[in-house]
């Protein structure tokens, strides 16, 4: 494994976050350090809020593995943001239960109100919305998710709340 | 009041915590288990159990402990399949934020019995908040001694990772959940050889529930044979059933296997019945993979006996009259739910999730899901019916894993059970092609 306090990377972790990510590794046998990509991309993600070419690179670099091996994880997860998103990226859950619940009405409601579509960011660049599947809350639906929040039984009166809560 | 196995404390305020769980008996299973019993002893208590796989297989957690080789001189692994995904499905979410050291406590008798030393939870990444609950969880249990080196100066020793998921239905197949815990793309793989011989970096490896788990301390605690009596016939002990859709009380309930369906669905103690003014259209009882019945077919067999909460009775009369426990997905239809939008719904959740690696059901889940928007959206043919019952047949069977079986069964029900209503929408292409329109025997609404 590289030395992953010496990196010749414009991009680095916070020393913090360093700290955290050296834990992940250690977590796994030894040769077994590609089993911390998932949780590493999700530090990563944390501190620069989508995974560019370069953050790849740096996260394949402190892993020892190809960059390419980053690539095709990155991309194959849907929780991985492969483009710039907003401060807040609100992830609407559209699957049946949530959708039997009124989750489409709301969803349109927060289309509107948002003045954005699925995988838009508003032009203040506030709020990105995504739209995912089951997030395994069906009995509290209609259902969305910012960052590690779940936000429970929405109405249009609830989205109006969260989102000015976030606004300010 | 039934018997709780899993749920009896979980809503004791500070459950969360160490100390609280500790003081409602939490941890004398790993006591029990470490200075009383020996490995073997454990899965023969499991064995006798009869617990079976409550992530939907129903395959009896012992019997697959058995398989597990046991080289010389190669670590052996339990891995936790926490990667909860299934639509209508969200009993494993409940029960780990809510009492995460009841799993702890399951994972560390279960790996002992196992004789794993490094063991691994893998959580669907949607449940970062639950990555913290369960990392809080493990330092304090690591504190107290419970985990670590030496726990509880038996010699025994565990290490517990919870390992967070990127967002992928597939990492729920547990080879799938194996090759994206060592880091890569969820793709299934082949099996043989299963992951008893060959699992988490090619060593013998266990993949279990959240919910098989959380069993073995109470299975400890009170014997196999106790657990074995709740219960009925080879469905023992209790299940957790994530109940949701068009119901008074949706939740997550804890049943003693053998409960009658109507019980479960109109009794105050669980649903409470379908919403007020509004009657049952169609139920799906184990997550959307498993085949929807209409009303007449769920509370009642085809032989007009009652319908049970158990894996025998729900699947009685095959795929033609019956369906399967699956993960416990109780999702309920009143009559305003669109059979054709809810399948469509099913079949993009289906497409979008398969990983791409067998071509049946990376190609097949796309052509279901794009006929069945053209008929929601007033643009089928009758041809499309059975086009997409030809398809869903094509998928079934012919993949690495199970996903195409899950996304051909939900189709196949839904035409084999409620055809006239994909009908009606060919034929009142107008109507159909409303949002929320709704076929209804002769009388169409909206």
């Amino acid at each position: 494994m590289a030395d992953i306090t010496e990196t010749s990377n414009v991009v680095a972790f916070t020393p913090e976050r360093l700290e955290k990510v050296k834990e992940v590794i250690a977590r796994y046998p030894e040769g077994r350090q590609k089993s911390a990509l998932l949780p590493v991309l999700h530090i990563a993600q944390e501190q620069w809020g989508w995974l560019s070419n370069e953050v790849m690179d740096y996260v394949a670099d402190i892993l020892s593995i190809k960059p390419v091996e980053v690539y095709e994880v990155a991309t194959f997860y849907t929780m991985y943001h492969l483009d710039p998103v907003g401060k807040h990226v609100i992830e609407y859950c559209r699957t049946g239960p949530c959708c039997l619940m009124g989750g489409e009405d709301v969803y349109g409601y927060l289309k509107q109100k948002l003045g954005i579509d699925a995988g838009e960011t508003t032009p203040d660049g506030n709020f990105t919305l995504k739209e995912v599947e089951c997030l395994a809350a069906c009995g509290w639906g209609p259902v969305f998710q910012i960052r590690e929040k779940y936000y429970m039984n929405l109405t249009n009166e609830r989205v109006d709340e969260i989102i000015a809560d976030l606004s300010r | 009041m039934a018997k709780k196995i899993l749920t009896e404390h979980i809503n004791v305020p500070g459950i969360e915590t160490f100390d609280v769980y500790r003081q409602h008996g939490g941890y004398a299973a790993v006591e029990k288990a470490l200075k009383t019993m020996t490995p073997d002893e454990v899965v023969e208590e499991a064995k006798k159990s009869g617990v079976r796989g409550r992530g939907g297989a129903g395959f009896p957690m012992g019997m697959k402990w058995g398989f597990l080789a046991k080289p010389e001189g190669i670590p052996r692994y339990l891995v936790c399949n926490a990667d909860e995904s299934e639509p209508g499905t969200f009993k494993d979410h409940h029960l780990m934020r809510s009492i995460p050291h009841l799993l702890i406590e399951g994972m560390i008798v279960s790996s002992f019995a196992l004789g794993a030393h490094k063991s691994f939870i893998y959580v669907r990444g949607e449940l970062l908040y639950v990555v913290r609950i369960l990392e809080q969880a493990i330092a304090e249990a690591t504190a107290k001694g419970f985990l670590g080196k030496n726990i509880l100066g038996t010699g025994y020793d565990l290490e517990l990772v919870v390992q967070p998921g990127g967002g992928a239905y597939i990492c729920g197949e547990e080879t799938a959940l194996l090759e994206s815990l060592e880091g890569k793309r969820g793709n299934p793989r082949n099996k043989p050889p299963f992951p008893a011989v060959k699992g988490l970096y090619q060593s013998p490896t266990v993949v279990n529930n959240v919910e098989s788990i959380a069993n073995m301390p109470w299975i400890i605690n009170n014997g196999g044979d106790a657990y074995a009596a709740i219960g009925i016939g080879r469905s023992t002990g209790t299940k957790l059933i994530s109940a949701s859709g068009h119901i008074r009380k949706p939740g997550v309930y804890e049943i003693e296997l053998g409960v009658s369906v109507d019980e479960f669905l109109n009794s105050d103690e669980y649903c409470g019945g379908v919403r007020d003014g509004h009657y049952l259209k169609a139920l799906v009882a184990g997550g959307s993979s498993v085949p929807i019945l209409p009303a007449h077919l769920i509370t009642k067999t085809a032989n007009g006996e009652d319908r049970l909460m158990s894996y025998e009775s729900l699947s009685d009369g095959g795929f033609a009259t019956g369906t399967m426990l699956g993960s416990g997905g109780f999702i309920v239809f009143d009559e305003t739910a669109c059979i054709v939008r809810n399948t469509w719904n099913f079949a993009r959740f289906y497409h979008h999730e398969s990983c791409g690696q067998c071509s049946p059901c990376r190609e097949g889940t796309g052509w279901m899901e794009k006929v069945l928007h053209r008929i929601e959206h007033g643009h089928g043919s009758m041809h499309d019916i059975d086009l997409l019952v030809d398809i869903s047949k094509k998928i079934e069977g012919n993949t690495i894993c199970p996903l195409g079986d899950a996304a051909a069964w939900p189709v196949a029900s839904a035409i084999r059970h409620f055809r006239d209503e994909f009908v009606w929408h060919i034929t009142n292409p107008q109507e159909a092609s409303r949002p929320g329109a709704v076929y209804m025997g002769d009388l169409a609404v909206a």
